[in-house]
């Protein structure tokens, strides 16, 4: 097993940062996109756990949690004080922290960064806003292409479910922004569905690895480990993917 | 296709007056206004930076230093929508003139100097309206130290773009940043169609020359304004003599 990195040196979506290297970027960029409800963050933290077991050193970022713009997306949401292009901006000056003071020094020092989102939510909820798709694009082209994208694909249904037990029902999670006047419910239905159909065709697009998470939470894990260790170019072993806190017999998939 | 490139359908117009701090353009701005407003023009003014969506980030950040380049320009370009849509249209839907203390070409001027790739800046701003006329106030970089520093003595860290680390001295930064962020503002002219003022005249000359041009470009909307009320006067008249008789 070698923790060296498969491919020296990243890529820009667009236009890049012109005062940053992206060749002295040694570490890994793996994304894990997938709608609220999905189990992003529970398979993230195995994910984790997991990296660290086999000696990888491990930097988690997430979305909207940057120290510059958390509370002013926040009070901007309260308010509805956003159009468009607003918040598309907040948004994306949100992320641009994150990647310069989070995710770009985590790569230079050679971290695997997992991701919890990434710009394809934002392309996705600005695609459904009516955004201009080049405007968005380039707005994001100083974001570093990641190594490896893990889409956590659901249908509405199943998703649905999963929301209204864990999550009250927030008015722009439920796309009220662009629904108003509707039921909350049908708003979320129609917004959700919508959302989903873009992610499919960014799946497309950018090369997204499908994952079905309709499946429980280990296989789910399984799937994304196989994907993670054959893209490190670790070995495919029981002992790489599963070390202890799976080990029971029943873990291991046929096909390893 | 960037709307900046194409000529505004709203039925008031929008003039824009840009220049490196220390150049007059706000002093410029403000005698315009009067003068328009004398005319019975209604003027509507809006400033570089105001948005209350995120003056407090801004301030803060700028306080503690953490901006990089492309926040510092992301941010600006979230304030300029945030006021585009809310302070500029409607009064331009509205038939107003608006006056913009800086605009997007601000923008285009200082974060490219600060390193951020020329062409993403401008089509990150390719939804804002182009002005009916934008005045560039070219001033060298000397001048505006001597007016900044006599009126109040201390450069800020961004203004002097010590952010940039081009020099540790914040006299020598703001010459060498202020003066690339002048060089970028000429090599505008063109490209946007700046109206270039001599900021080195005197305040009285430079005013002159302004109102002239906007009398030349704008002339059209400003007779309307003025015959329009005119007009209705006349009418207003001209009913009161028919019901008299």
């Amino acid at each position: 097993m070698t923790l060296e990195s498969p491919q020296s040196g990243k890529r820009f979506l667009g236009r890049g940062l012109a005062y940053v290297n992206p060749d002295n970027l040694h570490g890994q960029l793996i994304v894990i996109e997938g709608s609220d409800g999905v189990g992003r963050t529970t398979q993230l933290g195995m994910l984790r756990k997991w990296l660290e077991v086999q000696g990888a050193g491990v930097v988690e970022t997430g979305w909207t949690r940057s120290a510059l713009m958390a509370q002013t997306i926040d009070f901007a949401k309260e308010g509805h004080k956003m159009n468009l292009h607003t918040f598309n901006l907040l948004y994306a000056t949100d992320f641009a922290d994150r990647l310069e003071h989070e995710v770009i020094p985590a790569l230079r020092a050679g971290f695997i960064v997992l991701a919890d989102r990434y710009v394809y939510t934002a392309f996705a909820r600005a695609f459904v806003r009516g955004a201009e798709p080049d405007w968005i694009k380039n707005l994001y082209g100083f974001a570093l292409e990641p190594d490896l994208v893990l889409y956590l694909n659901v249908d509405v249904e199943a998703l649905i479910d999963r929301i209204l037990v864990s999550y009250e029902l927030d008015y722009w999670e439920a796309g009220l922004d662009q629904n108003p006047g509707l039921d909350p419910y049908d708003s979320f239905v129609r917004y959700q569905k919508k959302l989903l159909r873009e992610f499919g065709k960014l799946a497309k697009d950018y090369g997204f690895h499908t994952i079905n998470a309709k499946r429980d939470i280990r296989s789910i894990q399984l799937d994304l480990r196989r994907h993670i260790a054959g893209y490190l170019g670790w070995e495919l072993t029981d002992e790489v993917l599963i070390p202890n806190e799976m080990s029971s017999p029943a873990a291991a998939a046929p096909s390893m | 296709m960037s709307k900046l490139c194409e000529p505004h359908e709203f039925p008031g117009r929008l003039i824009v007056v840009e220049g490196i701090d220390g150049s007059g353009k706000s002093t410029q701005a403000q005698l315009l206004q009067q003068w328009l407003s004398s005319k019975g023009v209604r003027v509507f003014f809006t400033e570089w930076n105001s948005s209350l969506l995120v003056k407090n980030t801004t301030k803060q950040a700028k306080k503690k230093n953490q901006l990089t380049p492309t926040t510092f320009s992301l941010l600006h370009a979230t304030d300029f929508a945030d006021r585009l849509f809310y302070r500029v249209i409607p009064p331009l839907k509205a038939g107003m003139i608006v006056i913009a203390d800086r605009y997007s070409y601000t923008a285009f001027a200082r974060d490219t100097a600060r390193g951020v790739d020329p062409q993403w800046v401008r089509d990150l701003y390719s939804f804002a309206i182009k002005p009916d006329i934008a005045f560039y106030f070219r001033v060298p970089v000397d001048i505006s130290l001597e007016r900044i520093t006599s009126a109040r003595m201390k450069l800020k860290f961004y203004e002097a773009g010590m952010d940039t680390g081009l020099s540790n001295d914040p006299l020598e930064c703001f010459k060498l940043f202020q003066g690339e962020v002048i060089r970028q503002y000429d090599m505008m002219t063109k490209e946007f169609d700046l109206h270039v003022m001599d900021a080195t005249e005197r305040i009285v000359v430079q005013q002159r020359q302004m109102r002239a041009t906007v009398e030349r470009i704008i002339g059209d909307y400003l007779d309307r304004k003025n015959g329009g009320s005119r007009q209705r006067g006349a009418a207003q008249a001209a009913s009161g003599e028919a019901r008299n008789r």
